[in-house]
């Protein structure tokens, strides 16, 4: 085993032999080393935001044909570390009537949800946190202290309109929850495994990542994992012109900072998810060492984000009613309908070939995801056809014109 | 004394002060949260008996949704957020009294009976954990499939029972 | 088995421990100087009116109690998804017919206009 190959299985070998020479416990040394890798895996979530917060502010800026920031250090490389310096420096209030102990945790919360996921995700091939036996459920488990902690946070803060936003929010995430655990469920059953490593080794070659096999599922995935976390389209519960901030109204300082901190580690979080359970993971092509398949890793999830970032960008804000009809009309039934094609079909081509690895599986589902799509897209079609889109006012009012623009002034008095 | 079962103590003891205050915070809300305090508790001590998908699926559910069910229940109801009326009626010595009794009863039950002084037999762990056995038992003929069946169409009254109350009263 | 939850249990105290201390910081090198004004609820420089905790309607509750009918059939599935390289082709069914029935009553509420957001 060479450092270059699998750096992080090096030291902590080096580092056992160490610890054993001195004669501790075995108990301790493992308690030790796993403190050491679980501080690795959270750091490295909290840091790459500071870096994430750049190139979404960099991406935004040049979709928008801005420059973005550019002032502080190379490329404005800087500027997330001086936001947080001014963040900490800022005081740190809290509004009369809150309940203060709650009002406390919220934020504290929020970061907890975000940093466990972390702890079943597998960076390369025996880099994993833990793999969980029930990892795929135990992502579900955490997702809900997020839950908890946005209804404390918008409860907590004696705002109306934190708690209007904060319930909002609830009812957003409950919904969207539905799709994301059904979705869940697919990878899970392709696999024949709720860990999250094995979900990823189960994708070896790379006709049989998971994405060839569930792209409705996929799409379902990363849709409703959008609308988990709360970004655009789905951010109503932030629209600052309907209830001016959300759940996170009264929060300032660095508490505001820890929340803002948990939103965008959980966008990297989905896209690191999406890429983990449908597209391979750390799975690449050529020579599988640990060191490049994290390169692998990091280069799939970051092309994750990017499309995260840039939907972000695109597109508009989703009213409220729109946003639970597609959620409960739409993606809740195609779900249930790719779950059951999928369960059927594969047991009879898993069955029927006596294994797993053949490409016609892969081809056989795709084909049925083809045609499921093709279908949804029909009933749409129909269903649009019979019943036109309502107008928010009744009647269809004449569109205002400006009255005649005033005749031009003459050149020679503007030149005065 | 093994860290495990200092750390059953320690969660034991959180589990039984979230509980206690569950029932004697005055806010609802706050009793809502003390309760989820008091069942990610009982999560930890599923983990500590080697049950991993038992302490998923509570938090998933109890966490994740019912709790979460509470706490839009309690702000549907008006007026109570910052009720500060008695908390127990004249009756509340019958109560203590029948309390106390059921817990001494219990105690004394579980004292009587054998099972409770034995260790109880060692699992291996593969066995305890073993998602795949317990999904092919809730699909099995000879397992659980009725009671799974019946689940589902136990799940579809709820819900259409949940739906007629609040929804007819509106 | 309880060694893959040390990870667990180890990221919590650490995921506790991480947004504490920023705040604590924070909290030493900030300014504290709270005052009347600067302690208001703020609704955008008017004052408040009225109780913050006002009812609410009975939509989110029924969107909670379908989330929570579908997630314990999640609950349900899960396993038998897992368990689904020794199924029967019977017991493939079973689940399907799981997902069927709930499916009907998701049906249910949206004949009865359940889930319109009003």
């Amino acid at each position: 085993m060479g450092f270059f190959n699998d750096p992080i299985h090096f030291i902590a070998a080096w580092l056992e032999g160490l610890f054993t020479g001195w004669g501790l416990p075995a108990g301790l040394i493992n308690v030790i080393l796993t403190f050491l890798g679980v501080f690795l895996v959270a750091n490295f979530g909290m840091l790459y935001v500071i870096f994430l917060i750049w190139v979404e502010r960099k991406l935004a800026a040049r979709m928008q044909d801005r420059l973005g920031p550019n002032r502080v250090g190379p490329y404005g490389l800087f500027q997330t570390i001086a936001d947080i310096v001014k963040l900490f420096t800022k005081e740190d209030t809290t509004p009369e009537g809150a309940d203060k102990a709650v009002f406390n945790i919220a934020p504290i919360m929020a970061v907890v949800s975000v940093l466990l996921i972390w702890a079943v995700i597998p960076f390369a091939e025996g880099w994993i946190g833990t793999d969980l036996s029930v990892g795929a459920l135990y992502i579900v488990a955490v997702g809900s202290f997020g839950i908890v902690a946005t209804l404390i946070a918008g409860w907590s803060s004696n705002n109306k309109f934190a708690l209007l936003g904060a319930f909002r929010t609830v009812a957003q995430l409950v919904s969207y929850e539905v799709p994301l655990v059904l979705s869940l469920m697919i990878p899970v059953l392709l696999a024949r495994s709720m860990g999250i490593g094995s979900i990823v080794e189960a994708q070896t070659n790379w006709y049989s990542i998971f994405f060839f096999m569930a792209p409705i599922a996929a799409l379902i995935f990363f849709i409703s994992s959008i609308a988990e976390v709360g970004r655009t389209p789905f951010d109503l519960l932030e629209a600052e012109s309907e209830i001016v901030a959300g759940f996170h109204i009264e929060y300032s300082g660095a508490k505001f900072a820890m929340i803002f901190a948990a939103e965008f580690l959980h966008a990297f979080t989905i896209s690191v998810l999406t890429i983990t359970l449908f597209f391979g993971g750390w799975q690449g092509l050529g020579d599988q060492y640990p060191l490049v398949a994290w390169v692998w890793f990091m280069v799939k999830s970051m092309m994750a984000y990017f499309t995260v970032a840039w939907i972000r960008t695109t597109l508009p804000r989703l009213r409220i009613d729109h946003m639970l009809n597609y959620n409960w009309k739409f993606l809740t039934p195609l779900a249930l309908a790719v779950l059951v094609v999928t369960a059927l079909l594969d047991w009879l081509i898993v069955n029927g070939f006596g294994t797993t690895e053949t490409i016609w599986r892969p081809a056989i589902l795709f084909a049925a995801n083809v045609l499921i799509g093709w279908v949804t897209y029909a009933l749409l079609r129909r269903r649009a056809a019979q019943r036109p889109a309502r107008l928010v006012v009744g009647t269809p009012r004449p569109v205002a014109r400006p009255p005649q623009p005033p005749a031009q002034p003459e050149p020679e008095a503007a030149a005065d | 004394m093994t860290p495990i079962q200092a750390l059953f103590i320690i969660t034991s003891v959180l589990l039984l002060v979230s509980g206690f205050m569950v029932v004697t915070a005055r806010n609802l809300v706050r009793a809502a949260l003390w309760l989820i305090a008091a069942l990610f508790m009982v999560a930890v001590v599923f983990v500590l008996l080697d049950a991993g998908f038992l302490a998923v699926v509570q938090v998933v559910v109890y966490i994740g949704a019912i709790a979460i069910l509470f706490i839009f229940a309690v702000m549907l109801t008006r007026r109570v957020m910052q009720e500060s009326g008695p908390q127990s009626n004249s009756w509340w010595w019958v109560a203590g009294l029948f309390s106390l009794l059921l817990f001494f009863g219990l105690t004394w039950i579980i004292l009587g009976w054998g099972g409770a002084a034995q260790h109880a037999p060692r699992v291996s762990a593969a066995d305890l954990d073993n998602i795949e056995q317990l999904g092919l038992a809730l699909v099995d003929p000879a397992g659980y499939v009725v009671p799974f069946e019946v689940a589902s169409v136990l799940l579809l009254a709820a819900l259409i029972g949940a739906i007629v109350v609040a929804w007819d009263r509106n | 088995m309880l060694d893959n939850w040390l990870f667990v249990g180890l990221m919590l105290v650490v995921a506790i421990g991480f947004p504490i201390v920023p705040i604590l910081v924070a909290r030493l090198i900030g300014p504290s100087r709270p005052n009347r004004i600067k302690s208001e609820t703020y609704e955008c420089g008017i004052e408040t009116v009225g109780e913050t905790w006002v009812q609410f309607k009975v939509q989110y509750y029924i969107y909670a109690l379908v989330f929570l009918i579908f997630d314990i059939e999640a609950v349900f599935l899960f396993p038998w998804a897992v368990a689904f390289d020794q199924l029967a082709l019977f017991a493939v069914v079973e689940g399907i017919i799981f997902i069927i029935i709930l499916f009907g009553g998701l049906l249910y509420a949206w004949n009865r206009g359940i889930l319109e957001w009003v």
